[in-house]
């Protein structure tokens, strides 16, 4: 046991600015950096608060002249008119709203159907068929390949999400529009008189946007939907088979009405990405200021409006344009706080069982 | 661990380094906003001329008249372009003063995409109403009775207008309001007018660009995009009553019939002359009176020089109008007064 | 059948005359089958077929868009695009150098500022795990996780851009940023949540200090994981367009002259290339707008990959 004299001697020498000693009792350099770093870190993760708060007042702040002089009038009127300053941006909420559901309704019949197909293994057990006809269902390399291909196909769906968005507006330009314009126009001749197929698609319109975005929200219905059936717990599944139900009827009987709060949530989300989604829809939306139920008439969203028009707006603009961020803003939030929500309620409710 | 800490240290120094080297080298950057209406020819200028003067780089963004004159008065740009030129409102608030330079011409053409109508006649009144909307199916008798022998098909007419505050919108626009009352009235002169018919692109390029893909469309742009991308244009009818092609001669001659002011700001906007083509306009670059850096001010004057003389030369080329020599010579006056 | 009594053990054994008990007596086979006959099994496979079918389809467009970017985008594939600056209008050849040497640049810097942020983030949250703060700074990540990207630039513009005055890489980085951190951080919680107990136990039984456990234990083997967030956040903001277009703009030229590298001005970047390109009537625009799009899809999927391949080490664990 070394001497008292001697044990500060050696602490003096090995302190100082090194972190990695441990045999010792940590020296006051030690301490100090061992609290500044814990403040650092508190100081970090309260930064996302703040920082969402400061998003909302930089552009509430900017807004406030346009909110001032037009009012809650802004979010009726129909009419966009920067000469007249006549702005209302009623027709964009409707885009916004009316593409997103529609893209949700399509997105989440498709994401939804991905996830059971995922979750039940379907993939797998074809694979294993074919394996078995060959008889190599047992072989190290190959009996692997029925979940090699599950894997193969999580992945693959979940890069229909690592695709950027400008690319889907360029895909959707070049290869979409051209494809559905002959029948589009065809379904307007001949049932002209139903409010959905009341106009020609001449290019850009509220389908070829709606058929992009759904494709975009697909990954993320499909991979929260997934992550909820495969959760339920496997003695319901078994205990449904037991009972001598066939595999749908306890899909659609105990595996949906189970996870539906997760289902529930993902497809909030996906919901509240179509609201956000921006690039794809500047490009195949048709930017055209009306309100229109028809699926080929061109609309306008407010991410589209906001990407158009951002870059030419003068100093009388930007405080409209703020004021239409902010609604968008508002919309978004309150959607993605929902499924969020719902979420974390689904997720309390697997773990506690 | 020690070995770590030291690499970090020489990526720093070297870090250091790399942004302290280059003070050797007067580099000259010149950064540019504006019209799309000139942007092919300004394009072509810029490259040639850094191409000759390699420590000056002149870069030119093609965002509409509306944003560049935006940018220009918000000053973070060195230069703008803009088709519309600039309201005496906006410069007055620019400080130090703003001067105006024609630096090209050209004639805006109606496109559009009926191939099987190479020479589409539209009268004063058939392209009025079809801009304001009145007129919407290609077999409307306004046009029909210009076009006895042509194949108009049973189409609604596609207009394609502008989606950016733009100043080959205000010139179309000008002179709209010029041959018919009830559009000066109900649609007005403007860079971004509210448009009762079309589906909206952005620039000139956006214009062109839906024209070729959309069947039955027509559209208003720069003549050298539509002669670029072989777009079959419309032959209009002038102030006299003929009916007249776009080309260098007739825009010519529809320019000289208008005087070319002190200020360097004129407008030619329903042109008397019989052979001369209704649409057709001047487009300005707009620099500060004065520039901090004198260093860019000197570019800045080489580079309008370059325009007025080599320059106009290529104009034609690419489908633009040359200036006339006593125009060039009162531009070429005032750029001496840029410092 | 079998006698109450035992008597002997004989009886055990059953009779050979006598027939083996069927447990299946009494059951028509007919009906358990997979009969197309029975509604039940015909609902199963008609809705089997159907939910196959939909998915199958749900990734044609994957399928036709990478076919699209290969086919068209492969066309113009050559070493110039990497080296050129972006053509003007009616002029041919030309390359996106400047665009991916920007977006590279812009993502490295948004990378930078994230990342210190995110990781220590992530650290807090997973090391105070039950406090309310913690609660509500993990809801605002996963809040956060659905930002729109045009308000990103939306607020990087009023935050930025009007405050130095002009546009700039580094306001475009800012933008990115704040798509960056909600992933960054909700990855690196759930990797230094996922380090065994033990490994933690043990460094603070040694007498380590909170802070030397996180750099020594904690980040190292987390380290996969947090790696795994950061490409695809990474991934994320290469692809991203809206919050790039008011506040970097574009550029024609390098970012770097004369040996400088300025991050205060515009600057070119892939994703808004292509919009800009993807407008134009030239032909010569449209196919480098594919071909661009071909390289982005290739970094971004690069990037995946990278980060998939941090993780499986940490799956086997």
């Amino acid at each position: 046991m070394a001497s008292v004299s001697s044990q500060t001697q050696i602490r003096e020498e090995v302190a100082g600015w090194n972190p990695g000693q441990i045999w010792q009792p940590p020296t006051r350099a030690q301490r100090w950096y061992d609290n500044a770093f814990r403040r650092l870190c508190f100081i970090f993760a309260v930064f996302t608060i703040l920082l969402i708060a400061w998003l909302v007042l930089e552009i509430a702040f900017r807004a406030m002249p346009a909110f001032r002089q037009y009012g809650l009038n802004f979010i009726y009127s129909t009419t966009w008119d920067p000469n007249k300053a006549q702005y209302g941006i009623l027709p964009e909420i409707w885009g916004t709203l009316y593409t997103s559901l529609l893209a949700l309704v399509v997105g989440s019949a498709f994401g939804v159907a991905a996830a059971i197909f995922l979750s039940e293994g379907y993939l797998g057990e074809i694979v294993f068929k074919g394996l078995k006809t060959v008889k190599l269902q047992h072989h190290p390399i190959w009996g692997k390949l029925p979940e090699r291909f599950e894997l193969l196909l999580k992945n693959l769906i979940e890069l229909l999400a690592a695709v950027p968005s400008v690319v889907y507006g360029l895909w959707g330009l070049f290869v979409i529009i051209p494809m559905i314009r002959p029948a589009c126009n065809w379904l307007h001749e001949q049932f002209g008189w139903f409010p959905l197929f009341s106009t020609t698609l001449s290019g850009p319109g509220v389908l070829p946007a709606v058929f992009v975005l759904s494709i975009m929200i697909l990954p993320t219905i499909t991979a929260i939907s997934r992550d909820a059936l495969v959760s339920v717990p496997p003695k319901l599944r078994m205990a449904a088979y037991g009972l001598g139900a066939t595999r749908w009827e306890t899909i659609l009987g105990v595996l949906l009405p189970t996870a539906s709060r997760g289902i529930f949530g993902g497809i909030v989300l996906g919901f509240g990405r179509a609201l956000g989604e921006t690039m794809a829809l500047a490009m195949l939306v048709g930017n055209a200021n009306r309100l229109t139920v028809s699926l080929f008439s061109p609309a306008n969203t407010l991410a589209a409006l906001l990407a158009n028009s951002f870059p030419e707006a003068g100093a009388k603009d930007i405080p409209v344009l703020m004021y239409a961020a902010l609604v968008l803003l508002a919309i978004t939030l309150v959607v993605n706080i929902v499924g969020a929500l719902v979420l974390e309620r689904a997720a309390g409710k697997a773990e506690a069982k | 661990m020690k070995i770590k800490y030291l690499a970090r240290i020489l990526g720093a120094f070297a870090l250091l380094t790399l942004t302290a080297c280059g003070e050797k080298g007067e580099s000259v950057k010149l950064q540019g906003a504006g019209a799309s209406f000139p942007a092919p020819l300004y394009l072509k200028w810029f490259k040639s001329y850094s191409a000759s003067k390699p420590n000056v780089q002149v870069d030119y963004q093609s965002v509409g008249s509306g944003s560049g004159v935006k940018s220009f008065m918000d000053r973070t740009v060195d230069f703008a372009a803009s088709d519309a030129a600039m309201k005496p409102e906006d410069m007055a608030k620019v400080t130090g003063g703003v001067q105006l330079l024609p630096m090209t011409a050209g004639s805006i053409v109606l496109a559009h995409s009926l191939k099987d109508v190479p020479s589409l006649k539209l009268s004063r009144e058939a392209y009025v109403g079809i801009f304001s909307g009145k007129i919407t199916k290609w077999t409307d008798p306004a046009i029909a009775s210009a076009n006895p022998d042509a194949k108009l098909p049973d189409a609604p007419i596609n207009v394609i207008v502008r989606a950016d505050s733009s100043g080959t919108t205000f010139v179309f626009t000008k002179h709209l309001s010029a041959v018919n009352k009830d559009f000066a009235k109900d649609i007005g002169v403007n860079n971004m007018p509210n448009w009762p018919v079309g589906t909206r692109s952005k620039g000139n390029e956006g214009i062109t660009a839906s024209l070729l893909t959309t069947p039955g469309s027509i559209g208003y742009i720069e003549y050298g995009y539509a002669q670029s991308q072989k777009l079959p244009i419309a032959v209009l009818q002038n102030k006299a009553g003929n009916y007249v092609a776009p080309t260098t001669a007739s825009a010519t001659a529809a320019l000289a019939s208008g005087e070319m002011p002190a200020d360097l700001i004129a407008w030619v906007s329903d042109p008397e002359g019989k052979d001369a083509y209704p649409i057709v306009t001047y487009t300005w670059m707009l620099f500060y009176k004065k520039y901090d850096n004198k260093a860019k001010a000197k570019a800045l004057r080489e580079l309008i020089n370059y325009g007025l003389t080599d320059g106009q030369k290529e104009s034609e080329g690419l489908g633009y109008v040359p200036l006339p020599p006593e125009v060039v010579t009162k531009v070429k006056a005032a750029a001496e007064t840029i410092s | 059948m079998s006698k109450d009594r035992i008597s002997s053990k004989q009886e055990l054994i059953p009779a050979q005359n006598d027939p083996v008990p069927n447990p299946f007596e009494g059951v028509d086979f007919a009906e358990l089958e997979l009969s197309l006959y029975r509604p039940r099994t015909l609902i199963t496979i008609i809705l089997s077929s159907l939910v196959t079918c939909m998915t199958f389809l749900a990734l044609i467009p994957l399928f036709a868009v990478l076919w699209m970017l290969i086919w068209r985008g492969g066309q113009k594939l050559s070493l110039a695009l990497f080296t050129q600056l972006p053509p003007a209008p009616l002029e041919q050849g030309g390359g996106f150098g400047n665009a991916i040497v920007g977006t590279l640049i812009m993502v490295g810097l948004a990378a930078l500022i994230t990342v210190p942020l995110g990781v220590l983030a992530g650290v807090y949250l997973a090391e105070a795990k039950g406090s309310q703060l913690a609660e509500v700074v993990r809801f605002a990540a996963k809040v956060l996780t659905g930002f729109p990207s045009i308000l990103a630039g939306v607020f990087a513009y009023g935050a930025v851009v009007l405050a130095t005055g002009g546009y700039s890489a580094i306001a475009g980085a800012i933008a990115l940023s704040i798509l960056m951190l909600p992933t960054i951080i909700l990855t690196s919680e759930s990797a230094v949540a996922m380090v065994p107990a033990k490994m933690k136990e043990a460094s603070i039984g040694l007498g380590a200090t909170g802070a030397q456990t996180v750099w020594m234990v904690l980040l190292p083997t987390a380290m996969p994981g947090i790696l795994t967030g950061v490409m695809l956040a990474v991934a994320r903001a290469a692809g991203e367009t809206a919050p790039l277009l008011f506040t970097a703009l574009f550029s024609n030229y390098w970012l770097a002259s004369s040996g400088r590298v300025d991050f205060m001005q515009p600057t070119a970047s892939l994703a808004v290339l292509i919009y800009n390109f993807s407008g134009m009537p030239f032909a010569n625009q449209v196919e480098l707008a594919w071909a661009a799009a071909l390289v982005l899809v290739l970094l971004v999927l690069i990037f995946n990959l990278i980060g998939q391949s941090f993780s499986q080490p940490q799956i086997q664990q």
